[in-house]
């Protein structure tokens, strides 16, 4: 039997592939690595486009049973629409951070793997069957292996990808497992044919099996958003990473976990919520304290914003978990919650973005102390300690104030609004779904992240003479080469303020995010 | 839209615009900017109070605001941009942008470059104004959060030796309480599915259980920023470590913001949980005023003796809300004025005493109505208009929330107002204690470097000085205009 394809709701995912395609070759045929980034970047805007103008458009099904029409594996609609813009955007964004970073690191294959990393993204959000969104999620973290290893000279770099190689395949296959339980207790994978098999009434001795299935697929979904207890991957691998995929890591790759998390939840498991409510409940309560407690540990600057990331993800499971734990379980409050963890993941990752943007920028841009003119190989620079960001202020004052900007926003106080309205979106999410418990959970949890998040703005101003003697001396930090301009990290530049300024936008106008998190939500 | 409307959004955006353009001009010029735009400010909240007739337009409302302004911000969070000015809120708006101008021009005679105080000092202004004329809980809460981390920069960089932890103490204590209030306010609105605080004044579309939860989480939030005994240990560190201008506006007018919380939204949207928390709350006022006393007793530093008496003095404004009728109400907000001017006088003396001398301790200073008699003069008196002299504006403020709480009438409110009109005789003692090791006794060996009094003092103490005074011989100025409001909420708590 032919099966009729719909290839204009195809079209975004083409388009990524082709965009990975096409910056392998002009790697080839050009070989010079501001075309490739460029074209990368040109692709990834493309994909933007179209998967806004197909979003527009009415709702396309396709891949469908035969049998139940309503049963459909890729559909366009204004959810997958937003999703695959914001996956084309953020990558847009870390191409940009690249541009500076990617100078020692083989910028075809980084190119390359990114843009195959996004269509894994993009695919994701059109899917809407456990296996497509398995393989969509597969296919964003698959290319990410390679790209923490990147930096070839570093130790770190190779530790953090075989840990991030070896933790992901053992959540893939859980989730899987997951998949194939729920499979044999329903027979269905779609999504919808799920909910209503679901909703009809598991057969008694099915059901022990069925509710194994549901958790095992959470629970493997939640690695990719790195929630305690399955986030030990997390610190190590980012503090490897390169830095641009070290952000790509805390914003694309989680807002991919959190994805495929509402995605499942909301519409695969909605009349099993009282099963996997509390479960999500939990990790979110685990995540955000261990993250915010860990985190104040820190004194590596990558780790600690992987710390923050964690404890970040445990802000945005809790609306699930609270509904899911709450007394009337509506459609309305399924919206809200809903609205809820996407509106709060993505005012996340434009802050995260910014935040590791403002690194990768103060790292590359104004030489550290730390870094000599000797081992001043692009790709072997990371995050550093966060003692060796005393003073960045007086070289970098926009810079430093982007990061301060970025900072305050994650533990969401003004000046940072976008921040602000993230965390009232959830308290109140919270305490609309009737889990006042959580929400005071999730109010103290904000007071331990300011006592992380302020003292590195602080050392960002502290006066560099208090820092530890081993200071390079002032000739070498302000030498005529070496000057903030030097290498031009001029689209790293671009990116930070292109997002900040989005950031700053949003956190005065949060209802355009409400409204686009409200189509998810549906 | 109304003048009225134009001058009370100009209260806000002028601020805002200084704060935001002060960092990015030279330094003198920065200064000079930074308190005009202040300057502009105090105008535009004076002239709030013309045309304050035209508010009959919302008859059953219990709060009718002068002036307001509203517009949507964020419908899908229940934000409404909201406010506007009555006569609970009037006092305090001009309380503020006159200790920010004052603030200001003090800056403007200090030689060294601090025109990145001054933005802080605006952006402050921005929050705690905001706070005081939202009228949408949700607002004020945004506002309520704006305030923190300016004042938490200008204690962090500009404070005293012991600055770094004083800060972060502030910071963390004062979000603590930020996010319970951001609880409290969802407790409430997602149960009326409004945050409109004219709609929700009386308690009328909340159950009692709601009420007792949200005022719970109210009171918890606003205990710590007023501070209530025994939640305010971080006053003293931040008062005594903040720089001049930072602790004049601390005590001046950021512990305002929890009295007048727990007034419009404490009392006026969960009436039934004030009552039911009233003597509770009444005593720990209490507990507050002697504790606050005995500790001042046992002060050995000047700014540290000063930031302690905040306690007691925020104690009386407490008892006065705890009452919940409104006389006690009256109380607390005269109560709020007399501390802002007063304790605002106090610091800029502190601060100016600690600056010729180079120190705060007391067992050093001695002797200064010799050594310099402009500043001990004045120093006497504002102290003895903050040990609640009649006839200066310390004295109504304890004076009424005594008699508010004897007035309730059962022997249990009637202990408490004894036991508060003993605290006050030992206010009067280390008040008197504190001046006579400052002002009395032989001049100690430190030099008093200068003796007099600069122009620029002069003139920012002056407005103090004399408001200390025309409030203590005529409360009816900031009275009169709250007695409408005041009313509407006592009726709620059935006070």
């Amino acid at each position: 039997m032919t099966q009729a394809i719909d290839h204009v709701a195809l079209l975004p995912a083409y388009l990524a592939a082709g965009t990975a395609l096409l910056a392998l070759l002009t790697d080839l045929a050009v070989a010079r690595r501001a075309a490739t980034l460029a074209v990368t970047a040109a692709g990834a805007a493309t994909v933007a486009v179209a998967a806004w103008a197909v979003g527009t458009g009415p709702v396309r099904d396709t891949f469908c049973l035969a049998d139940a029409p309503a049963a459909c594996s890729f559909r366009a609609d204004p959810t997958s629409a937003l999703v695959a813009t914001l996956f084309a955007l953020l990558t847009l964004g870390v191409l940009g951070l690249s541009g500076y970073a990617v100078r020692g690191l083989p910028a075809g294959e980084y190119c390359f793997l990114l843009a195959a990393s996004m269509t894994g993204g993009v695919v994701l959000g059109y899917s809407r069957d456990l296996i497509t969104l398995v393989v969509a999620l597969e296919t964003l973290t698959l290319p990410l292996y390679a790209l923490v290893g990147l930096r070839r000279r570093s130790v770190d770099s190779a530790q953090g990808a075989v840990t991030f190689f070896v933790v992901s395949v053992v959540s893939v296959a859980v989730t899987l497992l997951g998949a194939a339980l729920l499979y044999a207790a329903t027979g269905a994978v779609h999504l919808r044919a799920l909910a209503a098999a679901l909703a009809d009434g598991v057969p008694g001795e099915l059901t022990t099996l069925a509710s194994a299935g549901a958790v095992l697929v959470l629970a493997g979904l939640v690695f990719k958003v790195a929630a305690v207890p399955f986030h030990a991957w997390a610190p190590a691998t980012y503090d490897g990473a390169p830095l641009p995929i070290a952000a790509y890591l805390s914003t694309t790759s989680k807002l991919g976990g959190v994805v495929a998390v509402v995605y499942v939840v909301a519409i695969g498991l909605q009349p099993w919520l009282d099963v996997v409510g509390p479960a999500l409940a939990g990790f979110a309560v685990l995540t955000m304290t261990v993250g915010n407690l860990v985190a104040l540990r820190q004194r590596r600057m990558v780790r600690l914003l992987a710390w923050s990331s964690v404890a970040q993800a445990g802000y945005i499971l809790a609306p699930l978990g609270a509904f899911a734990v709450g007394t009337g379980r509506t459609s309305d409050a399924l919206a809200l919650a809903v609205t809820a963890t996407i509106a709060y993941a993505v005012f996340y990752v434009m802050i995260e973005l910014a935040a590791f943007g403002s690194v990768v920028v103060l790292r590359g841009g104004a030489v550290m102390p730390a870094v000599s003119l000797a081992s001043l190989d692009r790709s072997d620079v990371d995050g550093g300690e966060i003692e060796q960001y005393r003073g960045v202020a007086r070289r970098s004052p926009w810079v430093a104030a982007a990061f301060t900007l970025a900072l305050v926003g994650l533990a969401g106080l003004p000046p940072g609004l976008a921040g602000l309205f993230a965390k009232i979106v959830v308290v109140r999410s919270l305490l609309g779904g009737g889990a006042g418990w959580l929400a005071v959970i999730v109010a103290l949890n904000a007071v331990i992240g300011l006592a992380y998040y302020l003292p590195v703005a602080v050392r960002l101003y502290g006066d560099r003479a208090a820092a530890e003697p081993a200071a390079v001396p002032a000739e070498r930090v302000a030498g005529p080469g070496l000057r903030p301009g030097w290498g031009a990290p001029l689209w790293s530049g671009l990116a930070l303020a292109a997002t900040t300024v989005v950031a700053i936008v949003v956190g005065f106008a949060p209802q355009l995010v409400l409204d686009a998190a409200a189509l998810v939500a549906g | 839209m109304t003048a009225g409307q134009v001058v009370l959004i100009l209260t806000l955006a002028v601020p805002a615009a200084g704060a935001v353009a002060v960092p990015l001009l030279p330094d003198r010029v920065a200064r000079i900017t930074g308190t005009g735009a202040a300057g502009l400010t105090l105008l535009a909240s004076v002239l709030l109070y013309a045309g304050r007739g035209g508010t009959s337009l919302e008859p059953a409302a219990p709060v009718r605001p002068w002036h307001s302004v509203r517009g949507d911000w964020a419908p899908g969070l229940d934000l409404q941009f909201h406010i506007g000015v009555d006569g609970i809120s009037y006092p305090l708006v001009v309380l503020t942008a006159l200790l920010t101008l004052l603030c200001c021009g003090y800056l403007l005679g200090r030689p060294d470059g601090s025109r990145m105080l001054v933005a802080l000092l605006l952006a402050a202004e921005v929050g705690i104004v905001g706070t005081f004329l939202a009228l949408d809980l949700v607002l004020f809460f945004v506002f309520f959060e704006v305030v923190l981390l300016p004042m938490y920069a200008m204690i962090a960089i500009w404070g005293g030796p012991g600055r770094r932890a004083a800060a972060r103490k502030f910071v963390l204590y004062t979000l603590l309480g930020s996010v319970l209030l951001l609880v409290g306010v969802f407790v409430v609105v997602a149960a009326a599915g409004t945050a409109d605080i004219v709609a929700l004044t009386g308690g009328g579309q909340l159950g009692r259980g709601t009420q007792l939860l949200g005022f719970t989480f109210f009171a918890l939030a606003f205990a710590v920023k007023a501070p209530l005994w025994p939640l305010h240990t971080w006053l003293p560190d931040a008062h005594t470590e903040a720089p001049t201008v930072g602790s004049v506006i601390l005590a001046g007018v950021l512990l305002k913001l929890g009295t007048y919380g727990l007034i419009r939204i404490g009392v006026g949207v969960t009436p039934e949980g004030a009552a039911w928390a009233a003597t509770v709350l009444g005593t720990l006022a209490v507990a507050a005023i002697v504790v606050g006393a005995l500790v001042c007793l046992a002060q050995t530093e000047l700014k540290r003796l000063i930031a302690y008496s905040s306690v007691g003095h925020m104690g009386f404004v407490l008892l006065g809300i705890a009452t919940g009728s409104a006389a006690g109400i009256q109380a607390a907000l005269i109560g709020n004025i007399a501390h802002g001017v007063i304790t605002g006088l106090l610091f800029f003396l502190a601060g100016a005493i600690k600056d010729r001398t180079g120190t705060g301790e007391l067992a050093a200073l001695g002797g200064l109505r010799e050594t310099a008699p402009g500043l001990a003069g004045i120093l006497g008196f504002a102290a003895i208009a903050s040990l609640g002299l009649p006839g200066l504006a310390g004295f109504w403020g304890e004076v009424f929330a005594v008699v508010a709480a004897i007035q309730r009438g059962s022997p249990g409110w009637t202990v408490l107002g004894v036991v508060a009109a003993v605290g006050a005789a030992l206010t009067a003692g280390y008040f008197l204690r504190l001046l006579r090791r400052v002002t009395h006794g032989p001049p100690a060996a430190v030099p008093v470097a200068p003796a007099g009094l600069a122009r620029i003092e002069l003139v920012a103490w002056a407005p103090l000085v004399g408001l200390t005074l025309v409030i203590g011989l005529l409360p009816v100025l900031v009275l009169g205009m709250a007695y409408g409001p005041v009313e509407a909420l006592a009726v709620g708590v059935g006070g």
